[in-house]
């Protein structure tokens, strides 16, 4: 029984040490980039009937932490990604500075837009361990 | 109780690991709007200019372009677009001289030299709109990735349309899309980089 005590202190411990850590470390990251690729093939794929989604209808960033939302093309024809057109082997590296929700046209989604949810920068302690629970798989 | 014990630490781990592993090394991005990589040339393209002549996209080769697509009858977004070009082009001053805007229509039933000249006129005189057939101005939409879809309203229609705008440099490469929204500071931030290249 005293094991099992002292055991569970010590875990409530660990547990309020471990959250303080996490709650009041700033959040860096290593890239801000939030990556989306067409893959070489995809056009040939979809022209066979396969339905490849690669940019999802919703795509929610973090300002100061993953903010820049970066588009690659590695298929072989132009292709509509995004709110752009853009050429085979070509990026497009788009920064955002204001959290707030942007809508862009889309040919690519069925819905024919694409939203992005730009969040504030988590500056308490609770929202910086939120955000990290939420991002502790990715 | 011990499994659990286990579970427990592993979790903790997890997030303590997850915070030590954030580094510090920010990329910062140079311009506010979106930039490609690499950059490709603008599609040449022949319309009827509001300035009386031929437009061609390589008429302004030696100048930062900012090319919009719109028409004369919006009410929501290209007002707010055009008038953000002028004031940036102002907060300028003379190294507006080097920023050219073109505005291609969407509208070519509507939109006639005539009409885009008055229209765009009102915002900065410096503007020059281009039109041309359906044909000629669904092909250069195509080239550059814009979207119009007409919508009837009784009598009357509108139409939904690209509402970013690309920045396009002195030697006709298109470099940046700036999406709609972006204010006159941050237009004038980009612009400021393209005219110092």
């Amino acid at each position: 029984m005293r094991a099992r005590s002292l055991t569970l202190s010590i875990l409530l411990a660990a547990a309020a040490v471990t959250l303080a850590v996490v709650g009041f470390t700033p959040i860096h990251s290593a890239s801000r980039d939030q990556i989306f690729a067409i893959p070489k093939g995809t056009w040939a794929r979809r022209m066979s009937g396969d339905k490849i989604e690669i940019l999802p209808n919703h795509i929610r960033l973090t300002l100061g932490i993953r903010d820049i939302l970066v588009l690659r093309n590695q298929d072989d024809v132009p292709q509509i990604f995004g709110p752009t057109l853009m050429m085979p082997g070509q990026s497009f590296r788009l920064p955002f500075e204001r959290a707030a929700e942007y809508t862009f046209a889309c040919t690519a989604h069925a819905s024919g837009q694409m939203t992005i949810v730009v969040e504030p920068n988590p500056t308490t302690p609770w929202a910086r361990i939120r955000w990290r629970i939420n991002h502790a798989s990715n | 109780m011990p499994h659990l014990t286990r579970r427990w630490a592993a979790a903790l781990l997890t997030l303590l690991l997850a915070t030590s592993a954030d580094a510090a090394n920010e990329k910062i991005a140079n311009f506010k709007a979106g930039v490609f990589d690499p950059p490709r040339q603008a599609p040449e393209f022949s319309l009827l200019g509001s300035n009386g002549g031929e437009l061609h996209i390589s008429n302004y080769h030696g100048k930062v372009v900012l090319l919009a697509f719109g028409f004369t009858s919006c009410t929501a977004v290209c007002p707010i677009t055009l008038n953000t070009f002028a004031v940036a082009r102002h907060k300028l001053g003379t190294a507006a001289a080097n920023v050219q805007v073109v505005y291609v229509t969407v509208d070519p039933q509507r939109d006639d030299p005539v009409r885009l000249k008055k229209y765009l006129g009102g915002f900065d005189p410096t503007f020059v709109g281009g039109t041309g057939t359906e044909q000629q101005l669904a092909a250069v939409r195509k080239n550059y990735g814009i979207s119009a879809e007409r919508q009837n309203l009784g009598d009357s229609y509108t139409y939904e349309h690209s509402s970013f705008t690309y920045l396009i440099d002195r030697g006709g490469r298109i470099r940046a899309l700036m999406p709609y929204g972006h204010s006159p500071d941050d237009y004038v931030h980009d612009l400021s980089i393209l005219l110092k290249e």
